[in-house]
């Protein structure tokens, strides 16, 4: 009678564990996961097309723009400067006859693993923290449910769409008719990508159990992604450790297309392997909703600077601030702190340097300027974020009672905007410090410092402009507010990609990066930053009036 | 500047969601100083009159006065005036609950620390927690607090003490008889039928976006049956006869010990009613005879039982018992 399958419940109650019946702490991971697919069956499959597509799209403009080998041996000289290294991968990719396959190897999956990192993070992240902080992994954990179900499914889940691009842009790649491009470098790249997602999917597992909230685990695991291409950014111009330090360092450094060397995959999924048996492992030693650190009592009462507009809108927006004003400094100091290494190189290639040289800019000048335009993505993601917080007042109930006081909806929102474009601006000026003492740090000379602050600001009015839109968004479209995240997407594509892809005019200036001079190469016109100013200032006034006269979205 | 007599004004209120009508015509009349009770079922409509007033949302047509201005234009002075206290009360995750109050209480214009502490104790509420680590009962507890230093002419309270335990549901009890004696309004939306008898003096059930009845909870129960109990010694006939006479239940019991056959009879009755129907049941024998107003719980059940119906049947029904 007992021990059968087949046990009736009266029999399975008398025992905790019923005999024949599944009780692993995997229990469930397969409907976890059948659930995470069934509410991403929209998401993943617009990320993966997207993502197949511009690849397919990149490596067609490379066929038209450098149809001939002498086309492409030019863009390799161009290339071969600290600003082109940075912004692509390492050298040795220019090394022997630039073909559409190194091309596509060097210039696209250093920039795409930066995507497929983003997949990752946000697609694990969405189904452990969020559904924690949401209360949702509260109920169904009490289901028949086991420990690390919740964890493994969204692995899982980010797992297989990694496989599943690694396999659709292997498969894209080698059925493109191209030079250089071959069948084991296809797949090799793809097999590089996907690996990428797996290990990025690690460490936004591991990001997931340190903090408490959502917004703070997407940050962190965000963060890696990004400090993982600024070290190979930095690594390939300089000391070449630090791209050996770099997960996206090593799928670069497989060379698709050029050497298929296979080894440095077994890095990542190691670092998969690791991160996330760690993830599973710190998820024991912390309670449900809870970060790793026990939360602490705090104030009893609150500080007097807390009770205006603009000191509540810091004090809700400070951490993530800080956050993007520490990624601004390392990026900004990496990349400083090269700046020698970058004349070195250029003594090198002397006679290329005059060529290319725009007026009387020197080399070193065109990469600061290149790296501001980087750092300013990073303020521009800033304002867009502290901006989207208003929103999340709005929508999860919070601005409700605040908006019953006596405060009104200009002053509210006046102080969301003031202290977005403040500390956007703060982000901008911590990145051109940053950058400037590093870079006179490296090279001996301390004028840059003063120089690459002030450069850094020329950018300050393409961040207000962007923070005027995100606020005229969510004034007038105000479920639109997330839209402006398209803002400093599209500014990175610009940057990473629209050299090489040589974008036109009429679509580089669609970013309001474009618009900005490039200081300290360029000289400095007011103009254009005039303009941005002034529709900064509209868009914003536009903004508050859309808030005064909507209805309130409550939940 | 004058006091008003009415604290809140509402006629005609209109308000609509894409197709959905949330408010159809709502008319709701505050008096100053009293303590007016909101019943309705989920959705009647509760909540989105409160957010009319105050000023969140814009009405599409009729007329709103609260404290005798125009909560959407002048929200902000008005807002120094009222306090509120919401359903479901969301804190910031990373500020602690003590925070919270004295920033919702600051943005009103400031409260008073003795107050506060008072609250505080009261309430038994912990204010160093983080937010969200506040159970539900405890948010509510933070913008209660909140709300109650503030000393503010208008209380704007909806369904407040959702997630309170019983003791805690007392000291908001008293809190509110309190409020009431230092002459401030209240608005209360409320489910809790014991506290509605107990602290309201008016008492408006929305439905539907409407406001069905209005008035105190005797005005109220003058308009609807008394239910009758007893027993008789001789079998009840001929009652269901009568007007006004309702739901009649006519059950033999068991003879009791003085051997007579006793027959128990419950029915409800309208008020004109009552004198022909208790006339008409002393021909029988009365043996006991209880008799009480009808519940406020019961009151609500008239008006949104045929809920169950479905909403088809409503007008033909409410038809018949005119």
């Amino acid at each position: 009678m007992n021990g059968t399958a087949t046990a009736t419940p009266a029999e399975a109650t008398t025992a905790a564990v019923p005999s024949g019946e599944p009780a692993g702490p995997l229990v469930g991971t397969g409907t976890m996961v059948r659930f995470a697919l069934r509410r991403d069956r929209v998401r993943l499959p617009v990320w993966l097309g997207l993502l197949t597509l511009t690849t397919a799209a990149s490596v067609a403009s490379f066929q038209s723009n450098y149809p001939e080998p002498e086309d492409r041996a030019g863009a390799a000289e161009t290339l071969r400067s600290p600003a082109g290294i940075a912004m692509s991968g390492p050298e040795h990719y220019l090394d022997e006859g630039y073909d559409i396959g190194a091309m596509t190897g060097h210039q696209l999956l250093g920039f795409f693993a930066l995507a497929v990192g983003l997949m990752a993070v946000l697609t694990v992240v969405r189904h452990t923290r969020v559904e924690e902080e949401t209360g949702r992994a509260e109920l169904v954990r009490s289901g028949v449910l086991g420990r690390h179900a919740q964890l493994a499914a969204a692995l899982t889940v980010a797992a297989a769409a990694s496989l599943l691009l690694g396999a659709l842009l292997a498969g894209t790649l080698a059925a493109i008719e191209a030079d250089g491009l071959t069948a084991e470098g296809a797949l090799l790249y793809g097999a590089a990508t996907a690996a990428l997602g797996l290990a990025f999917a690690g460490t936004a597992g591991v990001a997931a159990q340190i903090t408490a909230f959502s917004r703070g685990a997407t940050g962190l695991g965000l963060a890696v992604v990004g400090a993982a291409y600024a070290l190979r950014s930095v690594g390939d111009v300089g000391p070449t450790a630090l791209s050996w330090a770099s997960p996206v360092g090593w799928a670069q450094r497989g060379y698709p297309f050029v050497d298929n060397r296979w080894w440095p995959l077994l890095l990542l999924l190691a670092l998969a392997g690791v991160t996330a048996a760690l993830a599973f492992w710190l998820s024991t030693r912390r309670d449900l909703n809870a970060g790793l650190r026990p939360p602490r009592p705090g104030r009893p009462g609150a500080a007097a600077s807390l009770a205006t507009p603009l000191g509540l809108a810091t004090r809700l927006g400070r951490g993530t601030a800080l956050g993007f004003a520490a990624g601004a400094l390392l990026l900004g100091a990496m990349l400083g702190s090269v700046l020698s290494d970058a004349e070195q190189m250029l003594e090198e290639v002397e006679e290329m340097a005059r060529q290319l040289a725009i007026e009387d800019a020197s080399i070193t000048e065109l990469f600061t300027s290149v790296c501001l335009s980087i750092l300013a993505i990073v303020a521009l993601a800033a304002v867009v974020a502290a901006l989207g917080r208003a929103r999340a007042e709005e929508t999860d109930g919070r601005a409700e009672p605040l908006l019953a006081t006596a405060l009104s909806r200009t002053a509210w929102i006046g102080g969301q905007l003031g202290f977005a474009l403040g500390a956007a601006t703060l982000v901008l000026l911590v990145a051109g410090l940053a950058l400037g003492a590093a870079g006179a740090a490296s090279t001996g000379d301390a004028s840059l410092l003063p120089e690459l602050a002030f450069a850094s600001l020329a950018y300050a009015p393409a961040v207000w402009f962007t923070g005027g839109l995100a606020l005229a968004l969510f004034g007038w479209f105000p479920r639109a507010t997330a839209a402006a995240w398209a803002v400093p997407a599209y500014a990175m594509g610009v940057v990473f990609l629209g050299e090489i892809v040589d974008l036109p005019d009429a679509l580089r200036e669609l970013s309001p990066l474009g618009h900005v001079p490039s200081v300290p190469a360029a000289p400095l016109e007011w103009t254009p930053l005039l303009v941005l100013t002034a529709l900064a200032a509209g868009l914003s006034w536009l903004g508050v009036l859309g808030v005064r006269r909507r209805d309130f979205e409550l939940p | 500047m004058k006091r008003s007599t009415n604290a809140i004004e509402i006629s005609d209120l209109v308000k609509t969601f894409g197709r959905t009508r949330a408010l159809d015509g709502l008319d709701l009349t505050v008096r100053a100083g009293e303590v007016h009770g909101f019943l309705g079922p989920n959705g009647a409509g509760k909540s989105t009159t409160i957010r009319v007033l105050l000023g969140l949302l814009r009405a599409d047509s009729g007329s709103v006065r609260l404290l005798g201005g125009d909560p959407w234009g002048e929200a902000v002075a008005l807002h120094r005036r009222l306090a509120y206290v919401p359903g479901d009360v969301e804190l910031w995750p990373n500020l602690t609950g003590g925070e919270a109050i004295d920033l919702l209480a600051r943005l009103r214009g400031g409260l008073d620390p003795k107050r506060r502490a008072l609250l505080l104790d009261r309430f038994e509420l912990d204010p160093t927690k983080k937010g969200r680590t506040y159970s539900k009962g405890n948010r509510q507890k933070v913008a209660l607090v909140a709300a109650l230093a503030s000393r503010a002419e208008l209380l704007l309270l909806d369904e407040p003490t959702a997630g309170l335990d019983p003791l805690m549901e007392a000291v908001f009890q008293e809190l509110i008889g309190e409020a009431k004696e230092n002459g401030q309004t209240v608005l209360l939306s409320s489910h809790i039928m014991a506290q509605v008898e107990k602290l309201c003096d008016r008492v408006s059930i929305v439905r539907q976006g409407k406001v069905v009845q209005s008035g105190t909870l005797d005005d109220l129960r003058h308009l609807t049956r008394t239910s009758v109990e007893a027993t008789t010694s001789r079998p009840v006939a001929g009652l269901d006869a009568l007007p006004g006479v309702h739901d009649l239940r006519v059950e033999p019991v068991e003879a009791d010990a003085e051997g007579s056959g006793v027959t128990s009879v419950r029915f409800s009755v309208d008020r004109p009613a009552m004198d022909r129907a208790i006339s008409a049941l002393a021909e029988f024998g009365v043996r006991t005879l209880l008799s009480h107003p009808p519940t406020l719980e019961e009151l609500m059940l008239r008006h949104y039982g045929d809920r169950h119906n479905g909403d088809r049947h409503n007008g033909a029904r409410e038809a018949a018992e005119r």
